[in-house]
């Protein structure tokens, strides 16, 4: 090892160090213990604690709640991920565009949800889908539908939080996605204008492929952003109900660990997530690789 | 820079020593609101949400900072028991002259006796009675509430049939798991056997007190909704969208309060309607919330003073006073305030009657899978026998670890 080295890990250490205790230990202390059935009771006695192997796992594989919240995580990527990317694109556009006055109050009011307390949020959203006195049941009966029981009903649960997390979060992307349009030199645009290229072409010619890095960046964010979902539910539909409509993987996580106490279950739980998170964000890689090449 | 003294003061006092701390008292809710006007000038009080509550306690078990003294629900007392969180009062009741079983509710008091010990002392009571409309049952020709359960499916027939399509018999929230649990422990059901080794939920009087909870659902008599989805209950109430509503104490302050003063004598009160042939009034759950010792605490002696001060009949009347919530000994309900309510009256008659849920620290757990399974049941995607099946399956793997810890130490025995 040259001095130089020597020097940079010396200057490295106390930031590995933290990172040793405060994050590998407990990652490999959680590993172990998805390998143990440990539990309440082995709070009193840790000899009450068994080892179980991959029982864990397999018990996971078995278990339907585990499925329905794959399910449902798995939905709230593929549906919230793109939705929220779309608006946020949209809205960019829109206060990108040199016909818009007053950028900064929208870009404020776009970001202003995301920075905003999630609990304060949730008690004016569940007032919005209250099911008789809400706002849009007021708008639904105004158009002669019938009322609609959003966060009570299984089918429409989960559509509800969904709406909720987009508008909360899409204003991250917002903000990403406008430095993007923005660092864009307007000679391209130019340029595209004297061939003919109208709004469409320069969108599709010009604007998509420059943002590809930003869009990129944004999509792996929200999508990881998403795996992880957990306040929304917690808090709109006091944990995942009705009939675990809105039981996401970290609510199971969390309930299996802090309220039943099952902890080596619920490290099971963890890992399956985080083996998922890696490999959708491998993919994503690959993906912008290919999109480079 | 003006922070620093403060920092060090901050700094000093997590230096002291833990026996010159004043002794810590955890209340959860509204308890926890009221009670620093209870407790002496040097205890510090400290006040947790309910839906917290569970969690933080044995977090904080976990992590050594439990308090001295501290509220629970009393069906945490199995679990907190086993895992070592809270200390036996047997030694300590035998010396006192303050508290003494006698004066308490018997199924309330049961529920702190675990394994022989006691464990907590109760410090207020709750359990499920029938809340209704007077006039409304009048209208339909009945002077009093329904005593027997197929009195009660009449009555809620006839309401149903004045109710209309818009309008409910009863408000039943399908996520509430004491009714039905209610109606079972009248019918005799031990909900687990073997020692809590196995669930018992196929069990013929189980069976047949849950078709009588379904039925309530299949007839129309209560619409299939969880409590976060039934909205202003007051106002329906008062608006006769329902006419019955199985609840507990603190919705005769809630009553009080929220319905329009027109409405104030025509709602009343009645303990559980008991199975055909069976004494009333029927069994209900015996709820609450006890105090407990914690046993990391230095200052045992000095706590154990402070939970005999809270369980003083006196101090059981101004707690009742100060937050509605019904004292658990029995003299205190002597104060007129509790002798002259007839409302009040009917919990009363029902705490002669409570029982116990299974004392297994399971049963939390229990409760949630049973109202899962039974919540597809209600809303059709289940048979009741195919419903109580899954249950039963779920609970017995549940149950898997208590019955390996039972075996282990029978044979070390």
């Amino acid at each position: 090892v040259t001095r130089e080295g020597r020097a940079a890990f010396i200057f490295l250490a106390p930031a590995l160090g933290a990172m040793l205790i405060f994050f590998f230990l407990p990652v490999a202390a959680a590993l172990l213990m998805s390998l143990t059935d440990f539990d309440i009771y082995a709070l009193a006695d840790p000899a009450n604690a068994r080892f179980v192997g991959l029982g864990n796992f397999a018990r996971l594989l078995r278990d339907p709640v585990f499925w329905k919240a794959l399910t449902n995580t798995t939905l709230f990527v593929v549906v919230c991920g793109p939705l929220t990317l779309l608006v946020a694109l949209g809205a960019a556009l829109l206060v990108n565009s040199k016909l818009t006055r007053f950028k900064g109050l929208f870009r404020t009011a776009y970001f202003a949800p995301v920075v905003t307390t999630l609990v304060a949020v949730a008690t004016v959203w569940r007032y919005l889908y209250h099911p008789s006195f809400g706002l849009l049941n007021r708008f639904l009966g105004a158009l002669g539908f019938a009322p609609i029981d959003w966060l009570g009903d299984p089918r429409w649960a989960l559509a509800s939080i969904i709406l909720l997390s987009i508008w909360k979060n899409f204003g991250y992307d917002v903000i990403v996605l406008v430095a993007g349009l923005n660092s864009i030199p307007e000679s391209l645009y130019e340029a595209a204008r004297l061939d003919g290229a109208g709004f469409r072409a320069q969108l599709r010619h010009v604007t998509l492929p420059m943002l590809l890095p930003s869009l990129f960046f944004c999509g792996v964010i929200t999508t990881i952003g998403y795996f992880q979902i957990f306040a929304e539910p917690y808090v709109m539909t006091n944990g995942g109900g009705p009939l675990n409509a809105t039981l996401t993987m970290v609510l199971l996580m969390y309930k299996q660990g802090f309220r039943w106490w099952s902890m080596g279950y619920a490290s099971a739980v963890a890992f399956v997530l985080c083996a998922v998170i890696l490999v959708v964000t491998a993919l994503f890689g690959r993906l912008q690789r290919r999109g480079e090449a | 820079v003006r922070r620093w003294p403060a920092l060090a003061l901050v700094l000093l006092a997590g230096c002291a020593k833990d026996g010159d701390r004043p002794l810590q008292f955890w209340g959860l809710g509204r308890e926890g609101e009221v009670v620093p006007e209870l407790l002496p000038a040097d205890v510090e009080s400290q006040q947790i949400p309910w839906t917290a509550a569970h969690e933080k306690i044995l977090t904080a078990f976990v992590g050594n900072s439990s308090p001295d003294i501290g509220q629970v629900g009393n069906t945490w007392i199995p679990e907190l028991s086993a895992i070592g969180a809270i200390e036996p009062l047997d030694g300590y009741l035998k010396e006192s002259k303050e508290v003494s079983a006698r004066d308490y509710f018997p199924g309330i008091w049961d529920t702190n006796v675990v394994g022989g010990h006691v464990w907590g002392i109760p410090w207020y009571v709750d359990t499920r009675i029938l809340f209704y409309r007077r006039d409304l049952l009048e209208e339909v020709g009945f002077k009093q509430a329904p005593r027997t359960w197929s009195e009660w499916m009449e009555v809620m027939r006839r309401l149903e049939e004045r109710a209309g399509p818009k309008g409910f018999a009863i408000l039943l929230p399908t996520d509430e798991w004491q009714p039905p649990i209610a109606m079972a422990l009248q019918k005799g059901a031990p909900l687990l056997r073997d020692g809590g080794r196995w669930a018992d939920f196929r069990e013929p009087r189980f069976k047949a007190a849950y078709e009588t909870y379904r039925e309530i659902y299949r007839r129309g008599f209560a619409s299939v909704v969880p409590n976060s989805q039934v909205g202003n209950l007051y106002q329906q109430f008062a608006q006769g969208t329902f006419a019955m509503y199985i609840t507990g104490p603190w919705n005769l302050g809630e009553m009080r309060n929220r319905l329009p003063p027109e409405m104030r004598d025509r709602w009343a009160t009645a303990p559980m309607p008991a199975p055909d042939g069976a004494p009333w009034p029927g069994a209900s759950v015996a709820g609450g919330a006890s105090l407990v010792l914690f046993r990391s605490s230095v200052r045992k002696a000095e706590a154990w003073k402070l939970i005999e001060h809270l369980s003083r009949p006196d101090q059981q009347v101004r707690f009742f006073q100060l937050t509605g919530d019904l004292p658990a000994r029995k003299s205190a309900w002597s104060t007129p305030e509790l002798a002259g309510d007839p409302q009040a009256r009917a919990f009363w008659q029902q705490l002669q009657n409570v029982l116990p849920t299974p004392k297994v620290p399971e049963w939390e757990q229990i409760a949630t899978l049973f109202f899962e399974h039974s919540e597809s049941a209600i809303r059709g995607r289940a048979t009741t026998d195919q419903a109580l099946a899954a249950l039963e399956r779920d609970v017995n793997r549940l149950l898997e670890k208590r019955r390996w810890l039972m075996d282990r130490k029978e044979k070390r025995e």
